[in-house]
């Protein structure tokens, strides 16, 4: 099966079809509006946060709001909230180009990313008329700031386990919310919280709580670790009064608004990383070109470059994922005629709620390998707070940990893939029974004719291996592969290297198919997918040995042998090649 | 009050300038508005929004150029021409006979351009077109003030400030210090792909083909010799004094 330019794609789909490098959206497609914008968003970054960094980190919070209103001003806070409400209704490309470029000013970009997303989209989505019209305008323009309280001391990220209680008061004019939130970003200076708690200890719903009402308050700035030029804070709420009508969705249905905005956080944290990496490429490699040892510029030892081919590779291929699914995204909206109603739009992103697990577990561990090596390539100066490079080890770090710890998503990949191929929306049990078929006779051969055809037949053999490997786990283990963590998370790596990888190779097809030149990105697609390769060879294998033993694992290995040969290419050479561009141009290249 | 804006678009100041083959290399180079024009841009809506009127950009350049004019009309510019027929680009003397073409049957109260293009940096085309239209200029202005026809402008004359009065229709040049150009808001960036961009060609303006030579010629283009590192003479001060001489007089041909 194949998908063809302009065919929408389900969700999970990319395991078992072949994707055709037409129907990918790639950065090289960025429309000039796009480009605008993110050009304002820089600027913004460069001309009003970077200069005020210091003051950012050391939590001068009226900065950071004075701020957030000139972001406002420029229209930086509206792209997501419908045109009816004085946003501006813009696709969500749009939207991904202004949290990847906010990014570049430090954390700020938390302050701007919470109140954009997770802050104000529950009310784009999920918000009634009258509460739309009441707070959306003044979110967009950024009169007032917003903050979401899910996560409470005693349920991280078993979320639904809230003990916030909310209780109709007796002339049913209120509901009455006790309890404490945990780890609030924007809680210094949000005007308005949104707001889980359990109708009478059991229906979990979401609530818009203003901070002016009686009975909240905040707790103690947290003393975190990094990203601290954004606000963290308990939000605790003792007896406060809120309006029924300030109920967000239907009682009891909280959690359907939960997951949903945390399917847009984790893709748009995917996207923050992509321009973290970019800033951390672009501090590492000037440091390198400048910082001499041995009467020569660190940038010119092998090992340096190194690093700097596989930061700029790393990068690349995160960026790639994060636009194909945000292309993905906006295709799905594209289909749908009225945006004002928020929960089709929330169901058009849910579609994707796998690919978005999937990059956010790769992106922040690819920006928390960069920036580790950003860190290195500054030698004791990346210890030292005078670079960007410590702050940026810091900031980095969280990235894994919120939004649904990597854990919980990589568990989440294969809970969602089998949910799917149970209701009948993904055949992917159909595909696996199909291998075995093909497994008995010969493989298909590589098309060495072809641009990049080595590599298309390493995804595909990636693919297969998926199936081979996923698909002995579920015959074995049936029910019970819940329970087999470790297993499900080898899967969810080997999803997320597909999804990485196909993501580059298309799109480095596709910008070959333009007649631009695609050396280097070919070149990157080349030395990445042998390394990917590898990676998901070492993971099915390492599934296989926890399942079977004897001779029932040998067979196995030795199918897993036939899907997994491959020829290595010169990497050595070509990282040298790769970084001596990246070098050059002293910043991220594509 | 029709403001007419100068614009050309140039390489971004922070990109690295390689040359190829005898010319400047422009793949995968960022390119932005001159940065002086910038501040023309700025001035025009600042003017516009304080008199009323309409703010147009002008400018020659290859298609590439439409994405400089984009983010002036996003900035709050209203309408843009741009001549982007290769046979129309030249030197300074034929951008001044191609503009002057462009703006004489147009109504205008005031002309802005950058007091040089970061590129080339010549400095002439502004007020050579001041000199086709017949009008006054002022270059290097860094503050701007209108009350009726009068022009007041301040010019930055080599660190001293000159105060300089004109009867509009007249042109200035734009020099740092002007303004604080804006960003283009998103509102701004949508509407500015409605607003209209019309292209001219040599047939329409009716230049003759002596208006369209060019005047000078680049014979070579090279970049500046990398800096060498410098060195610390030693020995009694007479000692260095004759060394400094020989040095000036054979290594580096300063002195004849």
């Amino acid at each position: 099966m194949a998908t063809e330019a302009g065919q929408l794609a389900k969700g999970g789909a990319f395991l078992i079809e072949t994707t055709s490098e037409q129907n990918v959206f790639t950065p090289e497609d960025f429309t000039q509006e796009h480009l605008m914008i993110a050009d304002t968003t820089r600027a913004f970054v460069e001309g009003e946060v970077i200069p005020n960094a210091e003051r950012l980190e050391h939590q001068d919070w009226d900065l950071t709001v004075q701020l957030l209103r000139k972001a406002g001003e420029l229209g930086l806070l509206a792209a997501d909230v419908p045109e009816a409400y004085e946003g501006l209704g813009a696709d969500k490309v749009t939207s991904a180009l202004i949290t990847e470029n906010i990014t570049r000013g430090g954390s700020f970009a938390l302050s701007h990313g919470a109140h954009v997303g997770i802050g104000s989209l529950p009310i784009v989505f999920f918000g009634n008329e009258q509460q739309k019209q009441k707070y959306l305008p003044k979110l967009a323009t950024g009169e007032w700031i917003a903050a979401y309280a899910l996560t409470e001391p005693g349920s991280g990220s078993d979320a639904l386990g809230a003990k916030t209680t909310a209780k109709l008061s007796a002339d049913g004019k209120f509901y009455v919310l006790n309890g404490t939130k945990q780890f609030i970003t924007n809680s210094a200076f949000a005007d308005l919280f949104v707001v889980y708690a359990k109708i009478d200890g059991e229906k979990f719903s979401a609530f818009i709580v203003e901070r002016g009402y009686e009975g909240v308050s905040t707790g103690p700035e947290e003393k975190k670790m990094g990203i601290k030029a954004s606000s963290t804070r308990q939000l605790i709420l003792e007896d406060v009064h809120v309006p029924v009508e300030n109920l967000l969705g239907e009682p009891g249905r909280g959690h359907v608004i939960a997951f949903n905005i945390l399917n847009i956080g984790r893709y748009k944290l995917a996207v923050g990383c992509v321009g973290g990496m970019k800033a951390a490429i672009e501090a590492a490699v000037s440091y390198a070109k400048t910082r001499k040892q041995f009467q020569t510029e660190i940038a010119n030892f092998p090992l340096i470059q190194q690093k700097i081919a596989d930061m700029n590779i790393r990068a690349f291929v995160t960026e790639s994922m994060c636009y194909r699914s945000t292309g993905e995204i906006d295709k799905q909206l594209h289909g749908i005629d009225d945006h004002t109603d928020g929960q089709t739009v929330a169901k058009a992103i849910a579609e994707y709620a796998l690919e978005c697990s999937v990059q956010k577990v790769y992106a922040s561990e690819a920006l928390d390998f960069v920036v580790d090596e950003t860190v290195q390539i500054h030698g004791g100066m990346g210890f030292i707070q005078e670079y960007p490079a410590e702050r940026m080890y810091r900031d980095s770090r969280i990235n894994r940990i919120f939004e649904g710890t990597n854990e919980i998503n990589r568990l989440l990949i294969p809970d969602m893939l089998l949910r799917k191929a149970m209701k009948g929306e993904l055949p992917l049990l159909q595909a696996a029974q199909g291998l075995q078929q093909e497994l008995m006779g010969m493989l298909p051969q590589p098309d060495t004719a072809e641009l990049l055809g080595e590599e298309t037949h390493l995804l595909e053999m990636a693919k297969k291996t998926f199936l081979f490997v996923g698909g002995t786990a579920v015959q074995k283990y049936m029910q019970s592969l819940k329970d087999e963590q470790e297993i499900l998370a080898d899967l969810a790596d080997i999803v997320i290297e597909i999804y990485a990888l196909e993501s580059a190779l298309l799109r480095a097809k596709k910008t070959a198919a333009r007649g631009k030149s695609a050396d280097l990105q070919v070149a990157m697609v080349q030395v990445y997918a042998r390394e990917a390769f590898a990676r998901i060879e070492a993971k099915a294998r390492n599934i296989l040995a926890a399942m079977e033993e004897g001779d029932v694992l040998r067979t196995q290995l030795a199918i897993l042998r036939k899907l997994t040969k491959f020829q290595p290419v010169n990497a050595k050479v070509q990282k040298r090649a790769i970084a001596r561009e990246v070098i050059e141009a002293g910043k991220y290249l594509a | 009050m029709n403001i007419i804006v100068l614009l050309k678009q140039t390489f971004d100041t922070e990109e690295r300038i390689s040359v190829e083959n005898g010319k400047v290399k422009e793949d995968g180079v960022r390119f932005v508005i001159n940065p002086y024009d910038e501040y023309a841009v700025e001035e025009a809506i600042r003017l516009k929004e304080a008199n009323d009127g309409t703010v147009t950009v002008v400018s020659i350049g290859p298609s590439r150029t439409e994405e400089a004019i984009r983010t002036a009309l996003a900035m709050g510019a209203d309408e843009a021409v741009l001549a982007d027929d290769p046979a129309l680009f030249g030197d300074e003397f034929t951008a001044a006979k191609v503009l002057a073409a462009i703006i004489r049957p147009r109504a205008y109260d005031l002309i802005i351009g950058g007091n040089q293009a970061v590129d080339d940096g010549s400095g002439q085309v502004a007020v050579r077109l001041a000199e086709e239209l017949g009008i006054p200029h002022i270059s290097t202005v860094t503050k701007l003030t209108l009350e009726g026809n009068q022009l007041t402008a301040h010019r930055d004359a080599e660190g001293d400030v000159e105060v300089v009065t004109a009867t509009l229709p007249a042109l200035v040049t734009a020099q740092q210090g002007l303004n604080e150009p804006r960003y283009p808001s998103l509102i701004g960036i949508r509407k500015a792909s409605k607003k209209p961009l019309t292209h001219v060609t040599a047939a329409d303006l009716g230049l003759s083909s002596e208006d369209l030579e060019p005047r000078t010629e680049v014979t070579e283009v090279f970049l500046p010799k990398p800096k060498e590192a410098g060195r610390i003479l030693s020995g009694d001060l007479s000692e260095q004094v004759k060394e400094l001489v020989q040095s000036l007089r054979s290594v580096d041909k300063v002195v004849g």
